[in-house]
């Protein structure tokens, strides 16, 4: 048990991956210049100097960026990145059921405040 | 006399055939993740029905209008600026997270125990922001099952709820973005403050040489984990909420 234990801690430093200290704050550094972009967005060109309006664009924007910041923290702080491929697969595959899911309801949902506005109620009477 | 040795008889030694480690992971750390993926799985039904909801509403209240406060310094025409300082706090405890996991990795027990510190403290100020925004919210008239507009008649309810709106009014999208809000960061909350007394715990292991004697800090790389997740969540929930 002891010695499997040990195996495992040798093996973890084997593919240590090149997190050091530096690596872990230029991550920072991206995390927060990517946060930092999201409030200029918000901040500034929606909400001080209404260039953009909130809409498509902006959203997509926004979501894109969230999905970079999940990356970055998911593959180096979660170190991710750097474990065996196969490991990497089986916890990231079971995401296509979730993309599934947010495509159904979000149609399901587009489609409910369609027909609720365009569908009247009758008075059972 | 031949000493082949047919194909089926031969020893197998490839990384799924036993005896070996294929992912070459702990077995907690392996079902931490394991853990995280279906808590995945929670945090993204809530945000996916927040969405449905959100899709199914002819209009919605705009966040920018709702998170206007600095406790503290100012009461409105704030937007967004306390919530991105609860955003970097959370990403500043997680980068102490990973730094304690770091110093782990080189058996420094002193530079862990110190970067543990500055994760916890990291953790009680998210806590007590959210602790505060919640009750700024609650003063506004927002609650479980509740919005300002909420045993009002007529015209009133529009006049209440007028300063959340940028376009149409509506009472049902009000209570149900004060229900989501609640429930999802409250969610959210609770797993941060889950987060902070599993690293009081391993704190004190640590103080106490637990790690040290069994030679591995890879405790703390599991609580990291964890803890890292706490953070990809409001990632989330800081776009979905916040800024759309």
């Amino acid at each position: 048990m002891s010695q499997y234990q040990d195996n495992i801690a040798h093996g973890e430093h084997a593919h240590e991956g090149g997190m050091d200290k530096k690596a872990i704050w230029r991550v920072f550094g991206v995390l927060l210049a990517l946060t930092c972009l999201e409030f200029l967005i918000a901040l500034g060109f929606v909400h001080h100097w209404q260039i953009l309006t909130k809409g498509a664009l902006v959203n997509t924007i926004y979501i894109v960026l969230t999905l970079v910041k999940a990356y970055y923290i998911v593959a180096f702080f979660m170190h991710l990145k750097f474990e065996k491929s196969s490991f990497i697969v089986t916890v990231a595959i079971v995401f296509i059921f979730i993309i599934y899911f947010i495509v159904l309801m979000l149609v399901e949902g587009g489609f409910l405040a369609g027909a609720f506005q365009e569908h009247q109620l009758f008075p059972n009477k | 006399m031949s000493t082949t040795v047919s194909q089926l008889d031969k020893v197998k030694t490839g990384p799924w055939n036993g005896g070996k480690s294929p992912w070459n992971l702990e077995y907690g750390k392996i079902m931490m993740w394991f853990f995280l993926v279906g808590d995945a799985f929670t945090f993204s039904a809530f945000l996916v029905y927040y969405g449905a909801q959100r899709f199914s509403h002819p209009t919605w209240p705009d966040p920018d209008k709702i998170f206007q406060s600095i406790p503290g310094i100012a009461d409105h025409g704030q937007p967004l600026v306390f919530v991105g300082l609860m955003t970097f706090i959370l990403i500043m405890s997680s980068v102490t997270m990973v730094l304690a996991v770091e110093a782990g990795h080189r058996n420094q027990k002193n530079e862990v125990v110190k970067w543990m510190l500055w994760t916890i403290l990291g953790g009680i100020c998210f806590v007590g922001c959210q602790a505060i925004e919640w009750t700024h919210l609650h003063h506004m008239g927002f609650w479980f099952g509740k919005n300002p507009a909420t045993g009002l008649e007529g015209d009133a309810i529009k006049t209440a709820l007028l300063p959340y709106f940028t376009h149409d009014i509506s009472y049902t999208s009000a209570l149900q973005f004060a229900n989501l809000f609640f429930t999802i960061t409250g969610f959210h909350g609770f797993h941060v403050t889950v987060g902070i007394i599993l690293n009081i715990i391993i704190l004190f292991m640590t103080l106490n040489n637990t790690f040290e004697n069994r030679g591995s800090y890879l405790m703390i790389e599991k609580v990291g984990l964890y803890w890292h997740f706490v953070d990809l969540v409001w990632v989330f929930v800081f776009t979905f909420f916040y800024l759309i």
